[in-house]
């Protein structure tokens, strides 16, 4: 039974997702809808993981919200970057450096996205109900952060690849 | 009789049953030795209800106003604001000749040289980077014509997609609950419904101090036989609250969860219409699945009220037979605006409480014209209620407008304003113009807005009638004719068009918007595919009608409204008195006009998606889990910020300030406190005060009120023009930026503040006493008119 290596994985993607989502706040707290939306799918992130404990112990992996990342501008170097986000987010490369960073957290949703589904093909196998229903349900969680980020690609692009 | 209306706003009753109609009560006020020689045709332009009037004329000057007794809206009656704003017109400080900036001062030059600079930075700026190098940004007190024919320039002419309207600020969440619930905008219900609801609910709707006649209507339910219940949510003891069956004073920002647990208690007390449900909704389930968890004891932790009291709200909201819901800024202007709103139809579609007398719901808006934006694509959505995201709605309205649709920038949606100032601010939105609104004063965190608007990189036009705030920071500031100096349309909350004529000139040079927008697209020679002139039409009438023909087959057909028949009668309804009473909404995936968005992060929904979830166009159910707001209390900052609205001023008090009555109301900003907050920080009624955000401060004088713990409210009116040292005394110097992920509208009522002494007041407060903002224990003083206020109620 490999199911415990697939848990895994997605806890390590959720994990790579919420250390993602700190980058980007950090970042690009000038832009606002981005900053604070961080913080609400690093909400969804947490509650996947909880959701996903309790089948962790059943298969002898660690699946805990506390190893997730701290939320961001709790340390002072974050603050700091948080302060150097603002000053640099006058110039007009911030919108680049926007896509870039939305860019590399949706292609860690895709891996996060692909490694539930993995999990839940083998949950399915496995007949074990409960993991799968788990799964399916944190699937679609992540897919809706999956979705903002494309979104929020889709309305900066225009404006930074023509000014 | 003759009445006092600043000490009574509202006038006097006329008590009535369930079912029969409001009689008229008509509303005059002349100014002192007025004679008229003749009255024209308006209707209200400081708020958004749409009470009829005439104004009166002599000597090319308004001296009075009268209600129109045959409107549907009013049936006579008229608002303070209704009553006393006209005088704004002759205020001495009228812009009366364009001016440009020269050497850093503006001074006052020709409309040859002002346009001629517009156009010629449009040329410039086309060729360096093209459309997106343009913001348009208008108003909600526009007209019909004036907003369609700016939409046209933008999208077809320049074809940019930033294109927005401050009506983001008061009427883009409930345009959006409604096009996520139903499919398309459009209001579903009628002031009518009034006469026949037996439970009204008013969620986050100040409506005594927002639409004053709305507020007597009411109450004359309330007083008549047979009364309605009242339901009120809002932490403020309004006017409303204090005669509500159940009044539930949340915390700031906790909407959704509230509104969580009364979807809970309906679906678990089996208050649900399954009939209705099955025959006309989708997402039953996943509504019956989101709030599965949603108890009110789960609620009343975060709500900051009793379970006991959200169970009592529930019950009274389910157990009614005719329900009427109306929903403002309380909601929209607050953490997640659109999930609630939705929650708001959620409960009348559950409900089965749509398309009947006295059911229904009133997505209200906060602006006069705010609804024509909606329908003639000044806010950034297409005309016509087109769905941006559907290419067939794209081709169609290329092929009305006779353009190439490539021209029509739908690769993205609408940007909205906040998106556009920070497109300002990374100096990559180098064009922005500004119609009719005072964004410096009006949008958050004042401070960052002045320095994205005073910087450099920004050519920025303002169009209007007064020297604002922001105007004094334009490089360009064009005059504009405003209400009652030019002729046109505009629809208000319940959908009723009115006639607004032109009943005197201009001040000195000044030109009306759709002048200037005609005289834009000439110069720019804005052509078709044909190389015809884009712009069709000359004056207001043929720009009427020339919308008329492009929503002819769209859910906002203005049938056959013309102005002859808006001319003389009462205003008239577009979709007649209810929109859904077969049922049947805009919502088939042909003809909708938003594929959605998930309610809690804004991501946009595929077509795909919204064909396999409503292949049949019904309503549509959809929930959101709540999260907390973006800023919470904490030690340094221990209060939630709520600024909000007064019944005597309007915006940013351009206009209402320069009418005596009104400003002498509320002539200056007030922090208005809890007694229990007031004891604990020593204060008492009168002190001065700092109330400080983490963004920045603001003095103002304290009133102790009944609002609730924890909370301090600011009204929104007051900037800085009227200040001689010019100091801002903006609620927006302390507000957050952040925004509805779905509506993008500001929460100016989501941020924290902390309130501390500044000196001794020697004195009450002078914030109003008989409004919300009434004090806890009589003050030996009171808000009185005298008489320049008397004005005329002739009562049937």
């Amino acid at each position: 039974m490999k199911l415990g290596l697939a848990l895994g994985d997605v806890c390590e993607a959720e994990g790579e997702v919420g250390r993602q989502l700190n980058v980007l706040g950090e970042r690009h707290k000038a832009d606002h809808d981005v900053f604070h939306l961080t913080e609400t799918l690093q909400l969804i992130a947490r509650a996947n993981i909880g959701r996903l404990a309790p089948h962790g112990e059943r298969y002898g992996v660690r699946v805990d919200a506390e190893d997730m990342p701290e939320e961001h501008g709790a340390s002072l170097l974050e603050k700091a970057r948080e302060k150097t986000s603002e000053l640099v987010g006058r110039r007009p490369e911030s919108g680049l450096l926007l896509i870039r960073d939305l860019r590399k957290l949706h292609l860690i949703y895709a891996e996060a996205s692909i490694n539930y589904v993995i999990l839940g093909q083998g949950a399915q196998a496995a007949r074990d109900r409960e993991l799968h229903e788990a799964c399916s349900g944190c699937h679609a969680q992540t897919l809706r952060g999956m979705k903002w980020t494309l979104t929020r690609i889709k309305i900066a692009a225009p404006q930074v690849l023509t000014s | 009789m003759k009445i006092d209306r600043i000490e009574d706003p509202w006038g006097p009753a006329t008590p009535v049953g369930p079912g029969e109609e409001w009689p008229a009560r008509v509303d005059s006020f002349l100014a002192p030795g007025a004679e008229p020689e003749r009255w024209v045709q308006t209707a209200s332009v400081l708020h958004s209800n749409g009470d009829a009037y005439d104004v009166a004329v002599q000597d090319g000057k308004l001296v009075g106003v009268r209600g129109r007794a045959q409107d549907r809206v009013n049936r006579g009656r008229l608002g303070p604001k209704d009553l006393f704003g006209w005088q704004a017109n002759h205020a001495t400080d009228r812009l009366t000749r364009p001016l440009v900036r020269r050497d850093g001062d503006l001074q006052e030059t020709t409309w040859e040289e002002a346009m001629g600079l517009i156009v010629e930075r449009s040329h410039i700026l086309l060729r360096e980077q093209g459309p997106t190098a343009f913001g348009f940004y208008t108003t909600g007190q526009l007209f019909l014509e004036e907003y369609y024919t700016q939409a046209i320039v933008a999208r077809a002419g320049i074809g940019t997609n930033h294109l927005d309207g401050n009506t983001r600020l008061c009427t883009s969440s409930a345009a959006e609950a409604l096009k996520e619930s139903f499919g398309c905008d459009g209001q579903p219900s009628s002031y009518d419904d009034i006469h026949h609801a037996d439970v009204i609910a008013l969620f986050g709707h100040n409506v005594a101090e927002t639409q004053p006649v709305l507020w007597r209507r009411i109450k004359d339910r309330l007083e008549g036989p047979e009364p309605p219940k009242l339901v009120v949510v809002d932490p403020r003891l309004t006017v409303p609250a204090r005669h509500a069956a159940v009044h539930v004073p949340l915390k700031v920002g906790t909407n959704l969860a509230f509104m969580n647990a009364v979807l809970h208690e309906v679906i678990v007390n089996g208050y649900v219409d399954q009939a209705y449900v099955q025959a006309h909704a989708v997402g039953f389930d996943e509504l019956r699945e989101r709030t599965a968890d949603c108890t009110p004891e789960w609620a009343a932790k975060i709500c900051g009220v009793d379970a006991a009291l959200i169970r009592d709200a529930a019950r009274v909201l389910g157990q009614a037979d005719r329900l009427l819901c109306t929903v403002l800024q309380g909601f929209y202007q607050s953490h997640q605006a659109t999930a609630s709103s939705c929650q708001v139809n959620n409960l009348v579609i559950v409900r089965g409480m749509l398309g009947r007398p006295g059911c229904g719901v009133l997505q209200m808006n906060g602006q006069p014209t705010a609804e024509n934006t909606r329908e003639t694509g000044a806010n950034g959505d297409l005309p016509g209620f087109r769905n941006w995201d559907n290419d067939e709605h794209v081709e169609d309205l290329a092929r009305i407008w006779n353009v190439d649709s490539l021209k029509i920038a739908s690769f993205a949606p609408p940007t909205h304003v906040m998106e556009m100032v920070r497109y300002m601010e990374e100096g990559v939105l180098p064009f922005f113009w500004v119609t009719g609104t005072n964004p410096l004063v009006s949008l958050p965190e004042a401070h960052r807005i002045r320095s994205v608007f005073e910087s450099e990189r920004v050519f920025l036009i303002v169009q209007d009638l007064f020297l604002t705030e922001t105007a004094a920071v334009a490089d360009v500031v064009l005059p504009g004719a405003g209400w009652g100096e030019k002729t046109g349309t505009f629809t208000n909350a319940d959908r009723t068009v009115h006639y607004s004529g032109k009943a005197i000139a201009p001040p000195g040079e000044a030109r009306s918007d759709l002048d200037i927008w005609l005289d834009y697209a000439a110069r720019m020679d804005f052509r078709d595919a044909d190389g015809a002139p884009l712009v069709k039409w000359h004056d207001a009438e043929s720009a009427f009608e020339a919308f008329k023909q492009c929503v002819a087959d769209r859910p906002c057909s203005y049938g056959d409204i013309t102005y002859g028949n808006l001319r003389g009668g009462s205003g008239i309804q577009w979709g007649g008195a209810r929109l859904y009473e077969d049922g049947r909404f805009f919502a088939h995936p042909d003809s909708c006009e938003t594929w959605g968005r998930d309610l809690l992060t804004g991501a946009l929904l595929e077509e795909t998606e919204y064909r396999a979830m409503n292949p049949y166009g019904k309503a549509i159910l959809k929930a959101c889990e709540y999260v907390p707001p973006p800023e919470r209390p904490d030690a340094d900052y221990p209060l939630q910020l709520n600024t909000g609205r007064t019944a005597f001023h309007f915006h940013t008090r351009t206009k209402t300030a320069k009418a005596p009555q009104l400003q002498a109301a509320a002539p200056e900003v007030w922090a208005e406190l809890s007694p229990a907050d007031a004891r604990d920080r020593g204060l008492v009624e009168g002190d001065h005060v700092e109330v400080r955000a983490p963004r920045g401060a603001i003095r103002a004088q304290l009133r102790i009120s009944r609002i609730r713990e924890g909370v301090v409210f600011v009204p929104f009116h007051y900037g800085w023009w009227d200040r001689a040292d010019g100091t801002s005394r903006a609620a927006n110097e302390l507000t957050i930026t952040s925004w509805d992920p779905v509506s993008k509208q500001p929460l100016v009522k989501a941020g924290v503040a902390q309130v501390v002494k500044v000196a001794d007041g020697h004195g009450p407060s002078v914030a109003p006493t008989n409004t919300a903002s009434a004090p806890v224990e009589p003050l030996g003083m009171a808000t009185r008119g005298g008489d320049p206020a008397l004005a005329d109620s002739d009562l049937p």
